[in-house]
């Protein structure tokens, strides 16, 4: 109980503070709606995924800066690569206490399987709050140094190469189908539990690479140090994210891939609410906590929120489309 | 060896500062709590609690994080003893002898056992942690989906005779829980399967705990309701007494299962360091080799004590063991150790290889505090015996109730979903039915728990061999695995082969066996 004032002590004060700094929409908007139970925050995955973790890091802003007057709990719905939390999210129409961290399965989940019944475009675009980068990774025994010595190896190995990826049709065996057309390679995509699990079979030498992103894969990558097993060889991203290493543009291959890390209200939650969320979310990727967090994960992106949130989805959902028909997994 | 003993030394700095003391009292006690309480469980407590820790510098927030997990793995064998539900799914085996040593009006001794055996399993794994971390961690990396198969295998193989002496019964009990266990996402293909049509509670596949709760604990109620009507109304749950005497006497007693815990901390803590293991398979394994080793191998499952000590102390042992991985690679070796992880990321920790150098103070300080930990859990344990002895003596009439109030509130806590509940209430009936028709329960729980480890590894294995078997065999961890787990999968075969050749001579004494 104590803490509990306390913690609305915080958040008065917080709000004298946020008021003098954001005056205009955002206040007005909020003055309009309050939160008036706790807030349900559902994860497209299971405890301990980088979506759970990230979350659960949100959460710990939010109760650190006093930035909700109401708890903010984590729900997880892992089932079906996010289907059941897609379902379960569609069942919250209209609410306005429910909100979602998304993935790219939040794409490729509801085109896989179009008898959920699942439109992307009735949710309500809150904010994105990163993009997460991806690399290719080879272990460092291999003697593979650059793009070319890899696609050599790859082709040596034919289809004995092992690709470790989390999952069929995600976001790693997209980007596997990529190379192996890019390339001219027959890589083997064997999917595991997780981003952790794919950088230990790596590391292990159990898998010949992997598409990890930095954050995943970065336990085992610092060279001079006994932990060094793995290393970058190129990146999925725009500009180069480590020294020495190119970008798959660099190398003539205009292909640039990033992992969405958004939230997303119910469908048909109230505008006012929208722009409840918009502003809390606001601040949170504004916290020093956030932009530390993202600089060390090596995340990019700027927020985006609103139509410009939708009107991202709705291209990157064609996008998603277009590979997974090139897969074989849609028609 | 000298430099070990002095990091130690200071990490003890560390851990008994007065605030990190406090932690850990007060994180055992609520892990016993919660370990105790089915449903609820170290991953539920650890997550719902991982956001008040910034409010304490990271070595504190781990160490209570960490204490909660181990007094959790204490609680566990609580309800696993008193009630017959399995308070997580590291307890599960704890059921199988705890139950029936309690309805005999033991309670107290198997309470006791489990409390000992627990400290026993923590800390000679503690122990092997200070000294063999990084060793062990590269065996750990090393470890591909064959291994994680061949061992799984190994874990089944142990398990034949769980069932009694019906091969048939047995088997048709294994594949319920394996068909149990594939409902819900299948990860190699990336689609929902069994979900009947598309019911989305069936999305997030079958936890665990509604089987066991199900099973154990509405099952068993039913039984028990039959039992007290036939009794006029005046059965117990349980008979139990408690006395100074009593409680030193069970100790003396358990002295004479050094051998079994030793087995058990050993086996526990090796299976524990291999990712994505965890716990669960550590205890059913030390289970089932305890009741091979036993000269008395048909006195398990009937209350013998070694069927209590060999999982409780495995079980604290392996939840160590899956610390390894998390502190030294930077993956889970268990679902709260997941959690844990996450933890750290929060605190401005960086888990992996590089945690020992970069934070030396962070990892002697949880390691100083798990001896801490396992020493404050067990007092805790010891001193509330009396407490749960007093609650068995309650009148059944007044039990009941609670019993079936904690089942339903443990069947919705872990998904938050009705579907599940129901689907306890369902597998109650199923449990009681199959008690009644004389089919053993526990390798469908076996089953449900190994299942969904088990069959990832064997496809992901089978793809990257190209469909070939044999690649179990030749690998240097794999291979001597898989030789183990086949001789004893077929050991319980060869007697009667062999009298089908000799002829029928011998049939008496397999009449008798």
């Amino acid at each position: 109980m104590l803490q509990r004032s306390g913690r609305m002590l915080g958040f008065a004060l917080g709000m004298t503070g946020a008021a003098a700094l954001v005056a205009g929409v955002s206040s007005a908007a909020m003055a309009e709606f309050q939160p008036q139970k706790p807030i349900e925050f559902v994860v497209m995955a299971g405890k301990g995924g980088g979506a759970d973790k990230a979350v659960r890091f949100l959460q710990s802003i939010m109760a650190k800066e006093n930035l909700a007057s109401v708890p903010v709990i984590p729900v997880n719905k892992g089932g079906g690569s996010g289907a059941e939390a897609l379902v379960y999210m569609k069942g919250k129409t209209g609410d306005d206490h429910t909100i979602m961290f998304t993935l790219n399965s939040f794409y490729t989940t509801p085109l896989r399987q179009p008898e959920l019944g699942v439109d992307i475009t009735t949710f309500t675009p809150v904010m994105r709050m990163a993009e997460d980068t991806f690399c290719l990774w080879v272990n460092v025994e291999s003697g593979i140094d650059n793009i070319d010595g890899f696609v050599k190896a790859a082709k040596a190995k034919g289809k004995d190469w092992i690709m470790a990826g989390t999952g069929k049709a995600s976001e790693d065996n997209l980007l596997t189908d990529y190379l192996n057309t890019a390339y001219g390679l027959e890589m083997k995509y064997v999917p595991y539990k997780g981003g952790g699990a794919v950088a230990k079979e790596l590391a292990g030498k159990n898998a010949d690479s992997t598409v990890n992103n930095p954050s995943e894969q970065e336990p085992f990558f610092k060279v001079g140090d006994a932990s060094n097993k793995t290393k970058p060889i190129a990146c999925f991203t725009p500009e180069p994210i480590y020294e020495g290493v190119p970008t798959f543009k660099d190398q003539g291959k205009d292909f640039v891939y990033f992992m969405q890390r958004s939230v997303v209200g119910a469908p048909g939650m109230s505008a006012e609410a929208a722009a409840y969320y918009q502003d809390l979310f606001t601040r949170v990727f504004n916290a020093k906590d956030w932009q530390a967090y993202r600089v060390k994960q090596k995340l990019q992106g700027d927020p985006l929120s609103g139509d410009a949130l939708m009107a991202y989805w709705k291209k990157e959902n064609e996008v998603h489309r277009g590979m997974l028909k090139e897969m074989g997994e849609i028609k | 060896m000298m430099e070990i003993i002095s990091l130690l030394g200071h990490g003890f700095v560390v851990a008994l500062q007065p605030l990190n003391l406090v932690l850990i009292i007060v994180g055992c006690a609520f892990g016993l709590f919660i370990g105790a309480m089915p449903g609820l469980g170290s991953v539920n407590g650890v997550a719902i609690l991982l956001p008040l820790t910034f409010l304490v510098p990271p070595d504190g927030a781990i160490i209570f994080l960490c204490a909660i997990y181990y007094g959790a793995m204490y609680g566990g064998a609580i309800s696993s003893i008193m009630l017959g539900i399995p308070g997580a799914s590291t307890a599960v085996a704890t059921t199988f002898d705890g139950r029936p040593l309690a309805k005999q009006g033991l309670a107290d001794k198997a309470l006791t056992a489990a409390a000992v055996a627990s400290f026993v399993g923590g800390s000679i794994s503690v122990v092997l942690f200070t000294f063999f971390a990084p060793p062990l961690a590269h065996i750990a990396l090393t470890f591909g989906s064959q291994e994680t198969f061949a061992l799984m295998l190994l874990a089944f193989a142990t398990f034949v005779g769980l069932g009694g002496d019906d091969i048939a019964k047995t088997i048709f009990s294994i594949c319920i829980g394996l068909v149990l266990a594939a409902v819900g996402l299948d990860i190699i293909t990336g689609r929902p399967r069994l979900i009947f049509g598309d019911i989305s509670g069936f999305m997030h596949g079958i936890n665990f705990l509604v089987l066991a709760i199900g099973i154990y604990g509405i099952g068993e109620m039913l039984w028990t309701v039959e039992e007290n009507a036939k009794a006029g109304g005046k059965s117990m749950l349980s008979e139990a007494v408690i006395t100074v005497d009593r409680i030193k006497n069970n100790v003396i007693e358990l002295m004479g299962t050094w051998k079994t815990m030793l087995m058990g901390s050993l086996l526990g803590y090796f299976v524990g360091i291999l990712p994505a293991a965890g716990a669960t398979p550590g205890s059913l394994m030390a289970y089932g080799f305890a009741k091979q080793m036993s000269k008395h191998p048909e006195t398990f499952g009937k209350g013998n004590i070694e069927g209590v000590v060999a999982p409780e102390t495995a079980n604290n042992a392996a939840s160590t063991g899956s610390m390894l991985p998390m502190m030294t690679l930077g993956i889970p070796g268990s679902p709260t150790t997941a959690i844990l992880l996450g933890g750290m990321v929060i605190w401005g920790l960086e888990p992996g290889p590089r945690l020992f150098t970069s934070n030396p103070d962070f990892v002697w300080g949880l390691i100083a505090s798990l001896y801490v930990a396992n020493l404050f859990a067990l007092i805790l344990n010891i001193l509330f015996i009396p407490a749960f002895i007093w609650v068995l003596k309650m009148p059944f009439t007044i039990l009941a109730p609670i019993i079936l109030t904690l089942c339903l509130v443990g069947g919705y806590a872990p998904t938050q979903d009705m579907h599940d509940v129901w689907l306890m209430l369902i597998f109650g009936l199923v449990g009681y039915l199959m008690r009644k028709l004389d089919y053993p329960v526990a390798p469908a729980v076996l089953a449900i728990v190994l299942g969904p480890l088990t069959e990832p590894a064997l496809r992901q294995s089978l793809l990257i061999s190209g469909g070939d078997p044999m690649t179990f065999f030749y690998r240097p961890y794999s291979g001597p695995i898989m030789v183990i787990a086949l001789i004893l999968l077929l050991l319980p075969a060869l007697p009667p082969l062999y009298r089908m050749v000799t002829g029928s001579g011998k049939k008496k004494a397999s009449d008798s066996a």
